[in-house]
């Protein structure tokens, strides 16, 4: 029994924060944020197209400069296997790096390039598509993301009623995915769509965006691999989508997080070879189920830096304003309000570490694991982000302070890729409660 | 990263479960000290602690020449788990091995480690804990029980409070006031006193739960070897505090605490809830979820602080952490399991229609105690705040 980091996992963590204090401030998190600089929500533009790119990604949030230091020092080779030019590392040396990333509040397409695009493709896609896409990624020439949610805002195979059509030399895309983290930058984007008839009960989408919730009730089946068998997902596929595909329409989702940005991504009969097939037709549940799995462990890894850094910030604020005569931080109020932060966060860093670690080596493991890290870690972020703010009293409210950009990032936290409710019952499911 | 156990320590495992599976005895388990009222409780408590002591599994963590083992934390570790998964009784003796034994073989004279730690380990003396008074009980150092020394003998007077095992303990470790006139903390000796001496009085004290759970000892010119001191004269809050530390950890243990959430489980399967089991319900389920969920953060969190400790790493405010963590857990799951139960959670222990024996209500009150002794939460918050995370105390 060995529950720790390596030797070589400390060394690349320090460094990563090292890194990421130097380079990525509160001031580069702000640049990233301000609104005046932000694109009309209509827009198309992917990543590498003209001159001024530079300048004018870094005000789409996308800081471009950090990003190259970031390639340059292999933060995107983490989870690409060697053979493509990846350093071929595992989940938990990348929830390390997410885990600082979120430390830092880092902006951009941190979590689709250097997460879900290498595992799409390093664990469903084709040799060419491998070799065409992998090396570029490791070394942060291309981004890449994934198209999972619809409007009814489901992660079981229900919740994929894009169509794939077949025609004579490839496939049709019709639908519409929402949240799709980056889309507006990326190069690729690995869409989910179902091949054949459309899911048997309520999975269509309706305008407003309807939710439908798994119910518990529905929990209640018995789950092969520990996972919920109500649509076992066969007819879903995945497909890598070119930047600039006719019939696609991607628009900016405008969130309370500006640091990270998430699309519609309209599909009007986009058509796709049948090259484009990432994994088996029909067969591609299994590898959406792993990217879910992927998205919660990163998620889960930035919840704990953030949380650790607006602990941080409430500690050293709290030691150094005084009120009435002492700094605030004597008071066992605020005393007592940082000591639950801390004896929440500590052992939540386990379940990170516990769900990274399985998503490699204990596959049977993974979903749960990943649920649970999840839906606590994303909990304790949330609430210690709020109790952070309060600490700091009003000038934690102002707009001018740092605070603000963690807390929203932990709501959005909270909500992408499967919330709390969803991944308890998740647990619940499989726990056979 | 590695989760798998090394063979030898899954053999020890094996072992311990098959010796386990034969010799855990049938009666019903004891939950708490409290039930140690009962002569013949005590005899068979004593009894089953000397079983225990003979198969190698009492204190295997202890050096091999104070009696124990040498054994691993790991292997601790495994036996502790084990003990609980087996439901096995309670140690009569644990204030003994758990919390002055490992201070003796740490502060303890050559004379006083071989006059107590023996008969620690077999259970033939028991000891109880001589801390709290009226007057000080988080604030600790504010203590009064007075000893003053006469020759070569410490004469004690004052008084103790929620000394529990006070009415069937042998010995009494013991902080006493041996300097009014120095700071507080300065002032404070660590005595192991008898408690067959004369002018000793028990006053057993009823806990919530109906059992009498602790005492209040007096003491009126009781007569102390001065042989009988735990380090230097008036140096005994450094030591108190190491008892303190382990004290800490024994109430902060995570086994436990799992094994509370599946007995919560069983009785939200089994219990019905508008003609289904309450389990199905929705919100029951989420509730359900959301207390496994920091079950399992305090399950893995204690494999990363072994993990620490093999690593020879310092555990800060480790201890702290998991007692005000795991204590209150506790308390949730109790609570959980009552709020599931509906009218049936108040049922009392041996009522009729009691679902799992009423133990559950006896639970909520009982680890509300918990949550008080061995440092209140607000103390382990204060504590964590402080030397955790470097609050200023003034």
């Amino acid at each position: 029994m060995d529950f720790g980091l390596s030797e070589e996992q400390e060394l690349l963590q320090r460094a990563a924060r090292e890194l990421l204090a130097a380079e990525c401030p509160p001031a580069v998190v702000r640049a990233a944020t301000e609104p005046a600089s932000d694109p009309p929500a209509d827009s198309t533009e992917g990543s590498g197209s003209t001159a001024d790119a530079t300048s004018s990604a870094a005000s789409r949030g996308f800081p471009r400069e950090l990003y190259r230091k970031l390639a340059d020092l292999g933060w995107f080779a983490v989870l690409v296997p060697e053979a493509f030019g990846g350093s071929g590392g595992s989940m938990l040396d990348a929830a390390l790096l997410c885990e600082e990333a979120g430390r830092a509040a880092l902006p951009g397409p941190f979590l689709a390039t250097a997460v879900l695009a290498p595992i799409a493709l390093a664990r469903g896609g084709s040799t060419p598509q491998k070799r065409t896409w992998l090396p570029r990624l490791a070394t942060g020439d291309a981004v890449g993301t994934v198209a999972i949610a619809e409007r009814t805002d489901r992660y079981d195979p229900e919740g994929i009623a894009a169509r794939a059509r077949p025609v004579r030399d490839g496939y049709r895309l019709s639908g519409t995915k929402m949240f799709v983290p980056d889309a507006h930058v990326a190069d690729f984007v690995v869409v989910a769509a179902r091949l054949g008839s459309p899911p048997a009960k309520g999975g269509k989408a309706t305008r407003g965006g309807r939710r439908g919730h798994p119910h518990a009730a529905r929990d209640g089946h018995p789950a092969r691999d520990g996972h919920p068998a109500r649509g076992d997902g066969v007819g879903v596929s995945l497909f890598l989508v070119e930047h600039g595909a006719p019939g696609m329409r991607i628009r900016l989702l405008e969130t309370i997080d500006r640091t990270r940005r998430v699309c519609e991504v309209v599909l009007d009969d986009v058509p796709v070879p049948t090259p484009a097939l990432v994994g088996p037709p029909g067969g591609g549940w299994p590898l959406v189920r792993q990217l879910l799995d992927a998205g919660a462990v990163a998620l889960a890894a930035d919840s704990l830096g953030g949380a650790e850094r607006v602990l941080e910030m409430s500690v050293e604020y709290a030691r150094v304003r005084e009120q009435f005569g002492r700094p605030i931080g004597s008071f066992q109020a605020i005393k007592h309000l940082a000591a639950e932060m801390v004896s929440e966060i500590e052992p939540a860093r386990s379940l990170v570490w516990y769900a990274a670690h399985a998503f490699d080596a204990r596959p049977r493991e993974r979903s749960r694991a990943a649920s649970i890290a999840k839906a606590r870690l994303t909990d304790v972020y949330a609430r210690t982000a709020v109790r952070a703010l309060q600490i700091h009293g009003g000038i934690g409210f102002t707009w001018e302070h740092d605070i603000h950009w963690w807390l929203k990032r932990a709501k959005w936290n909270e909500a992408a890729f499967g919330d709390g409710m969803f991944h308890r019952a998740q647990v619940a499911s499989i726990d056979a409660f | 990263m590695d989760l798998t156990h090394a063979p030898e320590d899954e053999t020890y495992r094996r072992q311990v479960r098959a010796w386990l599976t034969k010799n855990v005895p049938r009666r019903p388990r004891h939950t708490s000290a409290a039930e140690f009222g009962d002569p013949e409780r005590i005899r068979n408590a004593k009894a089953w602690q000397r079983k225990l002591y003979d198969a190698g599994y009492v204190a295997i963590g202890w050096p091999s020449a104070y009696g124990g083992r040498d054994a691993s934390v790991t292997q601790q570790t495994i036996l502790d788990e084990e003990l609980v998964r087996a439901r096995a009784p309670m140690l009569i003796g644990m204030m003994g091995v758990r919390m002055v034994g490992p201070t003796l073989i740490q502060y303890g004279s050559p004379e006083q480690q071989r006059r107590f730690l023996h008969h620690i380990l077999t259970g033939e003396e028991i000891w109880c804990q001589g801390y709290s008074e009226p007057g000080a009980g988080s604030d600790l150092a504010s203590l009064t029980t007075r000893a003053e020394v006469v020759g070569d003998e410490f004469v004690v007077n004052g008084q103790k409070v929620w000394t529990s095992s006070a009415q069937f303990a042998d010995w009494m470790f013991c902080l006493v006031r041996t300097d009014p006139a120095a700071p507080k903390h300065h002032g404070i000796s660590y005595l192991l006193i008898d408690m067959k001496s004369p002018g000793i009085t028990v006053r057993p004290l009823m806990q919530i739960t109906g059992d009498a759970g602790f005492n209040e000892v007096f003491f009126e010119d009781v007569r102390v070897p001065r042989a009988n001191l735990v380090g230097e004269l008036n140096r005994g809050w450094q030591v108190a505090n190491a008892t303190l530390a382990h004290e800490r950890n024994m109430l902060g243990a995570t086994t436990r605490t799992q094994q509370l959430f599946q007995g919560l489980l069983r009785v939200a399967r089994s219990v019905e809830r508008d003609g289904r089991p309450a389990s199905q319900d929705p919100v029951i389920r989420q509730r359900l979820a959301e207390l496994l969920l920091r079950v399992e953060a305090m399950k893995y969190h204690a494999y990363r602080q072994l993990t620490d400790a093999l690593r020879g790493r310092k555990p800060g405010i480790a201890a702290s952490v998991n007692k005000l963590v795991n204590t209150e857990l506790n308390h949730d799951i109790a609570a959980m399991a009552m709020e599931v139960m509906g009218s049936y959670g108040p049922l009392d222990r041996r009522a009729l229609r009691a679902i799992d024996r009423g133990t559950w209500p006896h639970d909520f009150l009982f680890t509300l105690g918990m949550i008080i002794g061995g440092g209140t939460s607000q103390i382990q918050k204060n504590i964590i705040s402080e030397r955790g995370l470097g609050m200023p105390r003034h």
